[in-house]
């Protein structure tokens, strides 16, 4: 590639969508974990993150296999814990980019403390968290976001109690700074939404609305069918949104993400579902300022501070 | 002055070699201040000094409460001290029910010195002037000899609070029998309230002077301890101090941490002087966050430690089978407590070794250490972090309540850029090579690091391949687990044979790990002495064992382990064993014995000597094979 002073530079590269794609995905075919797959790969290849640069952390269920398709360092680690592994990593790695693909059980019901601690640590990353509303790869059991009287495995009569609010929750949350909601099957508020998260400096917490084609096809299908039960919040520091989402989604408000009561207003909305913004604060303080600091520190400076502290238990 | 100099010559002198002092008070009475400050003079002036805390559960326990004594054991000696031996010689209490605690712990002997405060005999409250009267005749009757002292009225002639400043006011009177430097005494004392400021520095000053002017008039004893003299520079700290120094000689620089006694100290050690070397505490939401935590941030590329006690054990073992699936260099301490459960938080066990060799379902092989001193408590961190990174996985380093709060004079380290982490390799990776390039013979493979351009791959908890690919094809988990396995054999072939304490060969060989050593090795000394043909041997790696064992306890009629966890006495027919002789039985196939016993203390020597003269003589009547 070719520099605009016309240097001829045989490092530079160029990355194209392939060399972030790994594993054919496993996911069934229908799945909205394509499109979130989809909306990544071409995230990574807009920002021309190189592949290297780039970590991809999950814990386990159907969306966390999510790095075993990309072609840039992962973790898929353990049923809830994707949240510390990929704080631990970012404490000392300020220049990496991290992705967190979670889902509605990894990440609401068993990584629970996780979740609300990770928004107050508030380190650089994404979360993408796939809500279906369902445990999918252990095969329909009722999950903490299924809704009231949904049938499942595990309630075959239905679930007794009405779901847990993600959105809500993430809200409460001390020094949370990004909140987002948007669904797999619109791809260009999808790809926005991460797009934004990624640019925000801190964690971008985006729950992502996913069809399950095969426990819970019909979860999201009056969305799906009548786009006005959808609300569109915009505002300049919200999501941006171009003609061919507002052409989808006409039935649209102005939401100022600076405005947390109306957040939380909206987050209770159960008339409609809300995708955009909720909650946006780039002044909320963030933990890895804290946990970078000294990580270029000489072996000799090191040494030097060791042998002042033996000096205090010298004898 | 006069009859003070003329007092100083009716002062019995005597000689001795080694001493034990114990300072017992209500918590928050300072009693542990005073006996970390005389353990540390004597430190500095050439002795041997192991100390031990007595601590109570809770931290406002009720006053005057045999639960709420807390205070130091102080064993000084010569000679190096290895262990917090058995009766006290000397015993400071500042009032009479500590001291039951310290009688009924069986702490004192015959000949044990008491000296009480006297204040209780003119308490204001009835039932305390009736209880202290009570506690003496009590005392008398149980063969001690009480000398009481008036500790508070004393006090009362510096301070108008003597609850603050008893303690200095002993260390003071401590300083007088023992004949410590009194300008090495005002030193440290100026150190330790410096941050209190000038005020404080010279009320304790008074203090001191006021105990040691007030002994050296009053005490009819004084004790000479000589010293050797050793101009080789040494340190003085706990075990967890020596912990938290040796993670930042390791180069180590993420500890993820909560908060769990009575490990919780080597991170309030690291958080005070980590940032210096560039490192911080991450005081995570839970166990489990902790260990994530540490995992990422090796994975990322600088190997993190995290460090706990038995119920954070628990909540971790998760984790740790990831770490040893998916090969991530870590380190974890256990600083050992009682268990199960909740168990006992303050006090000495050894329980923890069998939990962290089978932490994880599955099969999970993974490197296991135990320090047997404050001194290898610092080694041993450096030394697990290479493993760690070599064999590429977690490594334990099991210490316990023992060594975490035992103070021991040790050689200082010389430091070198050897002991610290490299830095995060981000070179080039070599594309031919798999993330998981497991070595045949060895099990070893080499480690791409994120940012390291072309060695992108997905680590994963579930069965893999070399690639980490998923392993769906049956073949590829045996042969994997065969590799991770064989990492152990590959550290065991670089490990010497330990060295047996004693004789080569004999009647009986006592084996050890962890703390005990120092106690295990004066037990076998004192019955050499008497003519027994006893040598011990004491293990510092317990995964894999150490080599040649087979040998070494052929050389013997009978072999034992002295533990401090749980075990049925005696050769039943189904006994359960205790865990260090339940892994040399399932190694060696020797029949070993062993002995041990849950009591929540460091084991006496003389416990020791008893229960080995017991087994030596059951061996003889050829009791048991």
């Amino acid at each position: 590639m070719m520099k605009t002073d016309w240097m001829f530079e045989p490092d530079s590269r160029h990355f194209v969508l392939e060399d972030y794609e790994a594993a054919l995905a496993r996911w069934c075919p229908g799945c909205g974990d394509h499109a979130v797959l989809n909306a990544v790969q071409k995230l990574c290849r807009d920002e021309q993150l190189p592949p290297e640069q780039t970590v991809m952390v999950s814990g386990i269920g159907c969306s966390s296999r999510f790095p075993h398709y990309m072609k840039t360092y992962g973790f898929h680690g353990l049923h809830g814990r994707a949240l510390p592994v990929a704080c631990g990593v970012r404490s000392r790695r300020p220049e990496l980019n991290i992705f967190v693909s979670t889902g509605d059980g990894d990440c609401c019901s068993i990584g629970t403390a996780h979740w609300i601690h990770a928004l107050r640590y508030n380190m650089n990353m994404v979360v993408m968290m796939f809500d279906n509303r369902v445990y999918g790869l252990t095969k329909n059991q009722t999950s903490p976001t299924s809704p009231k009287g949904e049938s499942s495995n595990t309630h075959p009569q239905g679930a007794f109690l009405s779901p847990l609010n993600p959105i809500s929750v993430c809200l409460s949350i001390t020094n949370a700074s990004f909140v987002a909601q948007t669904v797999d099957w619109n791809p260009v508020h999808l790809y926005e939404t991460i797009r934004a998260g990624f640019e925000h400096q801190g964690l971008a917490f985006i729950r992502i609305f996913q069809r399950c084609p095969h426990f819970t096809d019909h979860a999201f299908k009056e969305f799906k069918d009548e786009p006005e039960k959808v609300l569109l919040m915009t505002h300049e520091r919200g999501i941006p949104v171009n003609d061919t989402v507002k052409r989808v989604f006409t039935n649209s408000m102005q939401h100022d993400p600076a405005d947390i009561d109306q957040a939380h207003k909206l987050a209770r909305r159960d008339d409609v579902l809300p995708i955009g913004l909720f909650l946006r604060n780039d002044q909320s303080e963030r933990y890895d300022e804290y946990t970078k600091r000294g990580v270029n520190m000489s072996n000799g400076e090191k040494l030097s501070a060791l042998n002042r502290e033996l000096d205090r238990f010298a004898i | 002055m006069d009859t003070q100099a003329a007092h100083q010559q009716k002062r019995t002198q005597v000689t001795i070699s080694e001493h034990i002092v114990e300072i017992v008070s209500d918590s928050g009475e300072g009693a542990q201040t005073a006996g970390q400050l005389f353990g540390t003079i004597c430190a500095k002036m050439g002795n041997g000094v192991w100390t031990v805390e007595i601590i109570p559960a809770e931290i406002q326990p009720p006053a005057r409460s045999r639960a709420g004594a807390s205070g130091n054991r102080i064993r000084i000696g010569t000679d190096p001290i290895t262990n917090a031996g058995d009766c006290a010689d000397l015993v400071i209490a500042f009032n009479e029910q500590v001291l039951y605690s310290r009688i009924e712990q069986g702490a004192l002997g015959p000949g044990t010195r008491i000296l009480l405060d006297n204040k209780w005999s003119w308490d204001p409250v009835e039932s305390i002037r009736e209880a202290y009267q009570e506690a003496r005749e009590d005392f008398a009757s149980m063969g001690y000899s009480i000398y009481e002292v008036p500790i508070e009225s004393e006090c009362f002639k510096v301070v108008a609070d003597p609850k603050k400043g008893k303690n200095i006011w002993v260390l003071g009177l401590l300083c007088s029998i023992y004949q410590r430097d009194l300008d090495l005494v005002k030193k440290e004392l100026a150190k330790k309230f410096k941050r209190k400021g000038q005020e404080a520095i010279d009320r304790n000053l008074e203090l001191l002077q006021a105990g040691y002017d007030w002994a050296e008039s009053e005490m009819d004893v004084v004790f000479d301890l000589p010293t050797r003299s050793d101009d080789r520079p040494k340190l003085v700290m706990n075990g967890n101090q020596a912990i938290a120094l040796g993670c930042m000689a390791a180069g180590i620089e993420v500890c993820s941490m909560y908060p769990i006694t009575p490990a919780t100290s080597v991170s309030h050690a690291l958080a005070s002087m980590f940032h210096k070397v560039g490192g911080f505490v991450h005081q995570a939401e839970d166990e489990i966050a902790a260990i994530g935590f540490a995992v990422g941030a090796s994975y990322a590329g600088k190997t993190a430690l995290t460090v706990t006690s038995g119920p954070g054990l628990a909540l971790k073992t998760e984790f740790i089978g990831l770490a040893v699936m998916a090969e991530v260099p870590l380190v974890i301490i256990d600083v050992q407590r009682g268990g199960p459960s909740t168990g006992l938080p303050t006090k000495v066990e050894q329980s923890d070794l069998l939990a962290a060799y089978f932490a994880s379902p599955g099969d999970a092989p993974k490197i296991i250490m135990a320090p047997s001193t404050i001194e290898e408590c610092y080694h041993f961190v450096p030394l697990a972090r290479k493993l760690a990174e070599l064999f590429r996985g977690p490594v334990f380093v099991l210490t316990d309540a023992n060594l975490a709060t035992g103070v021991q004079p040790f050689l200082r380290p010389e430091l070198s850029e050897d002991t610290l982490s490299p830095p995060i390799d981000q070179n080039r990776w070599n594309p031919e090579i798999k993330p998981y390039e497991w070595d045949q013979a060895t099990g070893l493979s080499p480690r791409p690091v994120p940012g390291q351009r072309d060695g992108m791959y997905t680590l994963t908890g579930l069965a893999h391949d070399e690639r980490s690919r998923v392993a769906y094809d049956s073949s590829i988990n045996q042969r994997a687990t065969e590799r991770r396995s064989s990492k152990l054999k590959t550290l065991r072939a670089t490990l010497k044979p330990p060295q047996v304490f004693g004789d080569e060969s004999g009647d009986l060989l006592v084996v050890g790990w962890g703390s005990t050593r120092g106690a295990i090795e004066e037990a076998v000394t004192k019955l050499q002495g008497e003519g027994h043909s006893v040598s011990a041997l004491h293990l510092r790696f317990l995964s894999p064992l150490e080599p040649g064992l087979n040998e070494i306890f052929s050389r013997f009629k009978h072999v034992m382990t002295i533990e401090i966890n749980y075990s049925d006495d005696g050769h039943v027919s189904d006994r359960r064993f205790a865990q260090l002789a339940w892994l040399l039985r399932n190694e060696t196939l020797i029949d070993v014995d062993c002995w041990s016993r849950v009591q929540g203390y460091p084991l006496p020597p003389s416990a020791l000597v008893e229960a080995l003269r017991e087994k030596l003589g059951a061996y003889s009547e050829g009791a048991v094979s």
